[in-house]
């Protein structure tokens, strides 16, 4: 069974979409998505709802066609192939599985639209079976069993196939959080195993961040961002892509300047400075991550520093988030390991917050 | 006043009408079959030995079983085509299942005698086309019955598709669509058994109200192809031999029964499954 599976590494395909566009009438749910889904890649596409990711996953699958652009596979051009043809693997939101059909019937199905042998089938089903842990299900309907254990059927019967693709809409957001954890971990393996490329939508960006190996991030129907994790966490292309992503403190600047060190600007009578590179033109705010900021009771030599009083700490077990305010009334949001926490401070005491100059980014 | 007496009060009216116009009558019913003409069982050991009630019985299962099939066969094809169809598609099904509820039953049977008998539309144009020498016997035997009663209820076995169709996940769907899969073999082994709920729902509904049909099968059926509903009939206004007709009445009641908790056991059990 784990040579099936392996093989499909073989069968793991590129995707390349060319200023692909999709209008409902007069409303536009996707203008002009280009990119690249490598071989074997891990493509989150993330934003918020009604942005367009599960249009534009719906187009991938084939189920809708473009209205405008091009689609290919493996250089090929797919536009005109219907779903059925391209034969992605598919994990609906809501599993899709086939009520009136067990598990194994479930799972045997796409081999059987294959006219696979039935020796083949067998072997290879309970082979999956174990693979995504289900032994001893194989007899049940879908619906005996808990929601982690069908979408492990959606999962497997999407996987059994080897298909060059597997297109995943937001599968998880039917299970409890500590379920989704583990089902991470679960997709993590498979994508190892199977070595096939994932396209996986999905609204929460802790799942993006976690399990891809880039994100493509929508907004509006266009593509604003698509990088690793860590590139569109800490260099954002732009303000949606900064504030979608996790919590972000954005000051305004004034009197913006740049040199060789690096560019800065004037934020209620401090110098607050970040690198220069890469930074957006038209840029006219400094943006930290709130974990990056630090919190001193005087004012230290290096660093940015911003003056400001404690409004309320809100406790969070090993962490502890702080909002501060300004004397000029902006919000400052932080992180804290409770660890690190200073005595004695609450509500009302004066604080500088300090950051390294390098982990802010001009927006 | 608490919840559960006001609710109580509200229906009420409906509960003693329907004591009063169904379940009196039908405890009457029941008295007279074991009381006349003589107090005691004989009644039903007489119908159930009587090779011409058996005869009837057995022959109303047949109709019904036939009627059954066909009302709910083609009343899955108007369902898809009204459920799934395009707008106008929609439209004309709609008109069409709902104008037979217009027109009465009387009315339909007479209309079926106008195309099927002897010197009936559908005989006369084959036989000035040449494909018949002689009329083909259409009507008053059970072809005409079946035909009439398919008719007649089609539109009955229609809701109960059209609520388990419109309910089915599209996604389902299209996830055998995704894996490959066919039209033909995504409508038998996905589309048909995800509207399993509604053909057994379907299936009783047109199964039950066909075992009580009387002017169908007697207009149709010229008194050859005598249903239940109709012996009845005969032994209380034609021979007065009430006990006799309320014995079979009551029969029928309880096949009826059994049958209803039987299904409703079935579409349970596959709900719960």
């Amino acid at each position: 069974m784990v040579e099936d599976i392996k093989a499909t590494r073989n069968r793991a395909a590129e995707i390349g979409a060319t200023g692909v566009g999709k209008t409902f009438g007069a409303f536009t749910a996707l203008s002009d998505i280009s990119l690249t889904v490598g071989r074997g890649e891990f493509l989150t596409l993330l934003g918020p709802s009604g942005s367009g990711k599960t249009t534009f996953l719906m187009i991938l699958s084939g189920f809708e066609a473009p209205t405008s652009g091009r689609l290919t596979l493996d250089g090929r051009d797919m536009t005109a192939t219907p779903a059925e043809e391209r034969a992605f693997g598919m994990v609906f939101q809501g599993y899709a599985l086939f009520p009136h059909m067990t598990v194994e019937e479930n799972i045997a199905f796409p081999l059987k639209v294959q006219k696979r042998p039935a020796a083949e089938i067998r072997r290879r089903v309970s082979g999956i079976i174990e693979m995504v842990g289900l032994g001893g299900h194989g007899h049940k309907r879908p619906a005996g069993l808990s929601g982690g254990q069908q979408q492990r059927v959606a999962l497997a019967r999407a996987l059994i196939y080897q298909p060059p693709v597997l297109l995943l809409d937001e599968p998880f957001s039917a299970l409890d959080k500590n379920l989704r954890g583990q089902m991470q971990d679960e997709m993590r393996r498979l994508h190892q195993e199977t070595g096939t490329t994932f396209v996986f939508v999905t609204h929460d960006q802790s799942e993006a961040l976690a399990l891809s190996t880039r994100i493509a991030i929508f907004e509006k129907g266009r593509l604003q961002q698509i990088a690793a994790p860590r590139e569109v966490y800490e260099r954002p292309a732009s303000r949606f892509v900064a504030e979608f992503l996790g919590d972000i403190n954005i000051l305004p600047l004034a009197d913006l300047s740049s040199d060789a060190q690096g560019a800065g600007g004037r934020f209620e009578g401090q110098v607050l400075r970040a690198p220069a590179a890469g930074h957006l033109a038209g840029a006219n705010s400094l943006a930290i991550r709130p974990e990056y900021i630090r919190l001193h009771l005087s004012r230290p030599d290096t660093g940015n520093a911003v003056a400001a009083r404690i409004d309320h700490l809100t406790y969070l077990g090993a962490e502890t988030r702080l909002a501060l305010c300004t004397p000029g009334g902006a919000g400052l949001t932080l992180i804290l390991p409770t660890a690190e926490l200073p005595s004695g401070i609450g509500p009302g005491t004066p604080v500088w917050a300090v950051w390294p100059e390098t982990r802010g980014f001009l927006l | 006043m608490k919840q559960s007496s006001r609710f109580l009060l509200l229906i009420g009216p409906l509960l003693l009408f329907l004591v009063a116009t169904y379940l009196v009558p039908f405890l009457g019913i029941i008295r007279w079959s074991v009381t006349l003409p003589e107090p005691g069982l004989g009644q039903y050991k007489a119908a159930l030995g009587d090779p011409l009630v058996l005869t009837v019985f057995w022959r109303t299962l047949r109709i019904c079983a036939a009627v059954t099939a066909g009302a709910v066969t083609g009343a899955y094809v108007v369902t898809l085509l009204w459920v799934r169809g395009s707008p106008l598609q929609r439209l004309v099904v709609e008109l069409c299942i709902l104008i037979p509820f217009w027109i009465s039953v009387l009315t339909r049977a007479f209309g079926w005698l106008a195309l099927l008998s002897n010197k009936g539309l559908i005989n006369t144009w084959l036989q000035s086309l040449g494909i018949l020498s002689e009329p083909l016997t259409l009507v008053r035997n059970e072809f005409g019955v079946i035909v009439g009663m398919t008719h007649f209820l089609i539109p009955f076995a229609v809701f109960p598709l059209a609520s388990s169709m419109r309910n089915l996940d599209e996604r389902v769907l299209m996830a055998a669509r995704g894996m490959g899969a066919g039209r033909a073999r995504i409508f038998w082994q996905v589309f048909v058994p995800m509207t399993r709920p509604g053909i057994l729902g379907a299936g009783l509904v047109v199964f039950v109200f066909a075992l009580g049909f009387f002017i169908t099968p007697a207009i149709l059926g010229g008194g050859r192809s005598v249903m239940v509903a109709e012996l009845i009939y005969l032994r209380i206004f034609q021979s007065p031999d009430w006990g006799l007709g309320a014995a079979i009445s009551v029969i029928l009641m309880a096949g009826v029964g059994i049958l209803l908790a039987a299904m409703m056991r079935q579409v349970r059990q596959g709900a719960s499954k």
